[in-house]
């Protein structure tokens, strides 16, 4: 190259086959198809947190959906002969202060843990994601009148308001679903708050914008355009948030304002063995362990979704 | 600047042999996960000492990666590789980091292409022109700093220096700001200034006044300089010598005026050809109308000639001139509130009065600088807006007051493209659903027709079938906007709104573009109404041009007549201010 160095005066032409001429603006088509979600799914595949914490998480769902695969005992069946003893036999886990089976208990109480998680966060989603949709949408008034109601709800603790709820209100009425609405209903105005920003940012982009021109309702364009652009962060906390429901259920079981007695729960066997700590710790870590890893394996998959569905954090690392 | 630095007269410098920058075989890469991707692959320039030397190319070339190269400025994983860079017969790529600092500024200065983001903003002008005064030692700190201030301030052509240095970043416009940093880059008098896409975030009247403020400075000192650029005309009219890359190589190079008129690489011919503004200043060269200009068509389907395809389109346009308008605008005008803060707000007319008609099968474009309104005449007429008064009637309707099922028939007569590539596309919807939307939307022809519908348009704006499972941010800007135009084209419209609509384009790309525009308005009688801000690219794709000025149409007229006899002060200065009108061209 040193040779033909192109001197100030000179007229310099590269040969061409040094720099052949490409097409412009050519086409390639050889990359998989992708967008943020694809890439997303394609990252969470490559991570072994991902099928760890998706492995519990799924078999706690079984566990929920058909306990008895995994145990034939009955949990209810109690019998103050065997109180307290260790494990034997068929009994795994061996017995509670009242003789009750613990494995069993643990297998029955996954059910209730679950459905409460599922509960709330369904609650927290359907209003999070409509009150945030709307006044992030439409704006004026309605997010005023929408962001003020919010803003009321979210200066009250939910796990207070839900304590109140169910030792006050609804003492008479405990139920799952009677519980998880006392949860839920104070718990969304955070999703109804980060997707309101998404929104904001996402519907003064252009290609809202050449939607609205096209001739696409506002209605739909929110639906089809907006929305799943700004889902992404909901996805992440609605995850993270079914850990946090669980939690909530065991924590008021524990305080004995959760559900009646006829339904099985790890907040309320941990609340049962607290008096036999010395004694048999066991009863009370068993559940505890249950509660830990199932609330865990949750919160591990938000943090993979979260990491997967931001691309900022993905080049980070 | 009270002292001047001995400055070497400007008719000297040839007889001076030895170069002030010399590159020899300059590798630059920039490194990975997956290894070193080259970036520059062995360049070799040179620049004496008082020149001007522009690199031309478009993005992704090299070009600002070597200006970097050159004052140690790579972003964190670019590295040079092998090559030398002598300066003043310093080898600058193996220089240290400490004494790098002495010559970055002071032997060197550099202006960046940014001024909005370069301009640190919690810090006011006077102390950031200070900063750089004392770290290259030329002020001791204190009251010596704010008076060399005062005159670099001066010396950058800022009326009341004294009271410009107390203000901040967001009180100066985008020229001013310009002004300052050219100001900071030329104040220790530097032997080499770099000037990456000065004035390229900047309108053209204030890139005019820009470079030939620059040009006055850095004449006077003797400073060489070294141009970044996309814009042929604009490297052409400003420096010596050209250097064009490609693919981070150098493919040819020599005297401008040599280059234009002679150019021997296939790439620099094609870039000659498709420079809107050389091409636009060849048609004025004539004397004569587009029609009866006959240009010999490059070879290759590749390349592009845009006075070509002008002229086609202008052949064609002598049989349809007495068509009946398709949109007819009159006294339009919007107020905007804006906030003043303190709950009041203020009027402010973005649009005021502003009347014309575009024959139907015809383009007009609406040319004007940023803030004239010409954007938001786009968005009143696409009805994204709604007008304070004044009547807008498109296909002998007023569409002030369609709402409902007539505004979705109007829609459907009237489609937008909008300006960035990058945005006016759904990253989550696939290329196949992004064009078929407007036909769901309208509920037109079944899920089979709407394919067979999407396969035909992907093959009418010339992209493969194969794209319609991919996504937007697999493609580049100049495909993406042609999906934008397919996914426009879908309902059959009569009219396309083309807002900015090319500006983000590389000039080849550009190019391509406007000959679809062009061949799509034959094939289909389109009628465009084209925004633009570039005149250039006027002359070549409309028939008539309205000039907008602070939201009023100051002129308007076929596009020949604004040309070849512009009425008022403003379109003069918009049309001595494209690129390259100082350049001598024949034809």
């Amino acid at each position: 190259m040193s040779n033909n160095t192109p001197l100030s005066r000179t007229h310099f032409v590269a040969p061409l086959d040094e720099t052949p001429l490409v097409a412009v603006d050519k086409v390639s088509v050889n990359a998989k198809p992708s967008n943020l979600y694809r890439d997303a799914w394609r990252d969470m595949r490559g991570r072994p947190l991902f099928y760890i914490a998706g492995a519990i998480a799924l078999l706690a769902i079984v566990v929920a959906a058909v306990p008895s695969w995994f145990t034939n005992i009955d949990p209810q069946f109690c019998n103050l002969d065997f109180s307290n003893d260790p494990s034997s036999g068929g009994h795994i886990l061996g017995y509670t202060k009242q003789g009750c089976d613990v494995y069993a208990r643990i297998i029955f109480g996954t059910r209730t843990s679950l459905s409460v998680g599922l509960l709330v966060t369904l609650i927290v989603t359907v209003l999070g994601v409509i009150i945030g949709a709307l006044s992030g949408f439409y704006g004026r008034w309605v997010d005023a009148v929408l962001s003020r109601i919010s803003d009321i709800f979210f200066a009250i603790p939910y796990i207070l308001a839900a304590v109140v709820i169910m030792s006050v209100v609804a003492r008479e009425a405990r139920s799952i679903l009677v519980l998880s609405l006392a949860i839920g209903l104070f718990a969304w105005p955070s999703t109804a708050r980060v997707l309101r920003g998404q929104i904001l940012s996402v519907k003064n982009s252009d290609y809202v914008t050449s939607a609205t021109a096209l001739g696409v309702s506002p209605f739909r364009v929110l639906l089809r355009h907006v929305l799943p652009n700004s889902i992404a962060p909901v996805i992440v906390i609605t995850t993270i948030g079914f850990a946090g429901a669980i939690v909530a259920e065991a924590t008021l079981s524990f305080l004995g304002i959760g559900l009646p007695s006829e339904v099985m729960s790890w907040g309320k066997d941990i609340s049962e063995a607290q008096g036999d700590l010395r004694n048999n710790p066991m009863t009370l870590i068993w559940p505890s362990i249950a509660l830990s890893v199932t609330v865990l394996s949750f919160i591990l998959l938000g943090e993979v979704v979260r990491d997967a569905l931001d691309p900022k954090a993905r080049a980070r690392r | 600047m009270t002292e001047t630095i001995p400055t070497t007269p400007p008719g000297t410098r040839t007889v001076n042999a030895t170069p002030l920058l010399d590159i020899r075989d300059l590798h630059v890469g920039f490194v990975t996960q997956k290894g070193v991707v080259p970036a520059v692959n062995g360049i070799s320039l040179t620049i004496m000492p008082g020149e001007t030397v522009a690199i031309v190319g478009e993005s992704g070339s090299g070009k600002s990666t070597t200006a970097h190269a050159i004052i140690d400025l790579l972003p964190g994983t670019g590295k040079v590789t092998s090559g030398q860079i002598l300066f003043d017969g310093v080898d600058l790529a193996t220089t240290s980091d400490k004494a790098f600092d002495d010559i970055r500024g002071n032997l060197i200065g550099f202006v960046p292409q940014d001024p909005m983001s370069n301009l640190n903003p919690v810090w006011n002008i006077g102390f950031q022109v200070a900063e750089t005064l004392v770290a290259n030692g030329r002020a001791k700190k204190g009251k010596d700093a704010k008076a060399k201030s005062i005159a670099v301030l001066k010396e950058a052509g800022l009326a009341d220096a004294e009271s410009r240095l107390r203000q901040y970043p967001h009180q100066f416009s985008g020229g001013m700001k310009q002004r300052v940093l050219i100001g900071i880059g030329l104040s220790s008098h530097p032997k080499l200034l770099i000037a990456d896409e000065p004035t390229s975030a900047l309108d053209v009247t204030v890139q005019r006044v820009i470079l030939d403020h620059l040009a006055t400075l850095t004449g006077d000192q003797g400073t060489a300089v070294l141009f970044i650029t996309h814009d042929l005309g604009l490297a052409a009219e400003r420096a010596e010598k050209l250097v064009v890359m490609y693919k981070g190589k150098i493919v040819e190079s020599g005297p401008s005026a040599e280059l234009l008129s002679n150019p021997q690489h296939p790439y620099t011919k094609r870039l000659v050809a498709a420079a809107p503004s050389l091409a636009s200043r060849r048609i004025q060269a004539t004397d004569r109308g587009l029609s009866e200009m006959h240009v010999a068509p490059l070879a290759g389907a590749e390349d592009v000639d845009l006075i070509a395809s002008a002229e086609a389109r202008a052949e064609k346009l002598m049989g349809v001139s007495s068509a009946a308008p398709a949109i007819i605008v009159e006294g339009l005008t919007k107020v905007f509130q804006i906030n003043t803060g303190k709950l009041r707000s203020e009027p402010f007319t973005a649009v005021d009065a502003v009347s014309f008609s575009i024959p139907r099968g015809t383009t007009t474009a609406l040319v004007g600088e940023s803030g004239s309104g010409k954007s938001t005449v786009a968005r009143l007429i696409l009805k994204l807006e709604t007008a304070t008064s004044g009547s807008i009637t498109v296909a002998g309707k007023d569409i002030g007051s369609v709402r409902g099922r007539e505004l979705l028939a109007l829609r459907r007569q009237m489609q937008p493209v909008f300006q960035d590539p990058f945005g006016s596309l759904d990253p989550l919807y696939n290329i196949g659903a992004t064009i078929a939307e407007p036909l769901v939307a309208h509920g037109v022809g079944t899920r089979k027709e709407q394919q067979a519908r999407v396969r035909e348009l992907l093959d009418q704006v010339a992209l493969p079938v194969s794209l319609v499972d991919r996504y937007p941010n697999e493609l580049s800007g100049g495909q993406r906007q042609r999906i934008a135009i397919a996914r426009a084209l879908a309902l059959k419209p009569e009219i396309v709104v083309l807002d900015e609509a090319v500006s983000a384009l590389d000039v080849l790309v550009q190019a391509q573009i406007l000959a679809l525009l062009t061949e799509l308005q034959t094939e289909l009688g389109l009628t465009y109404l084209f925004i633009t801000h570039d005149l250039a690219v006027v002359r070549l794709v409309a028939d008539n041009v309205c000039v907008m000025r602070k939201g009023q149409i100051v002129e308007a007229a076929t596009t020949d007549e604004v040309f070849d006899h512009p009425r008022e002060e403003y379109t003069r200065e918009l049309l001595a201010a494209i690129p390259g009108s100082g350049i001598q061209l024949g034809v």
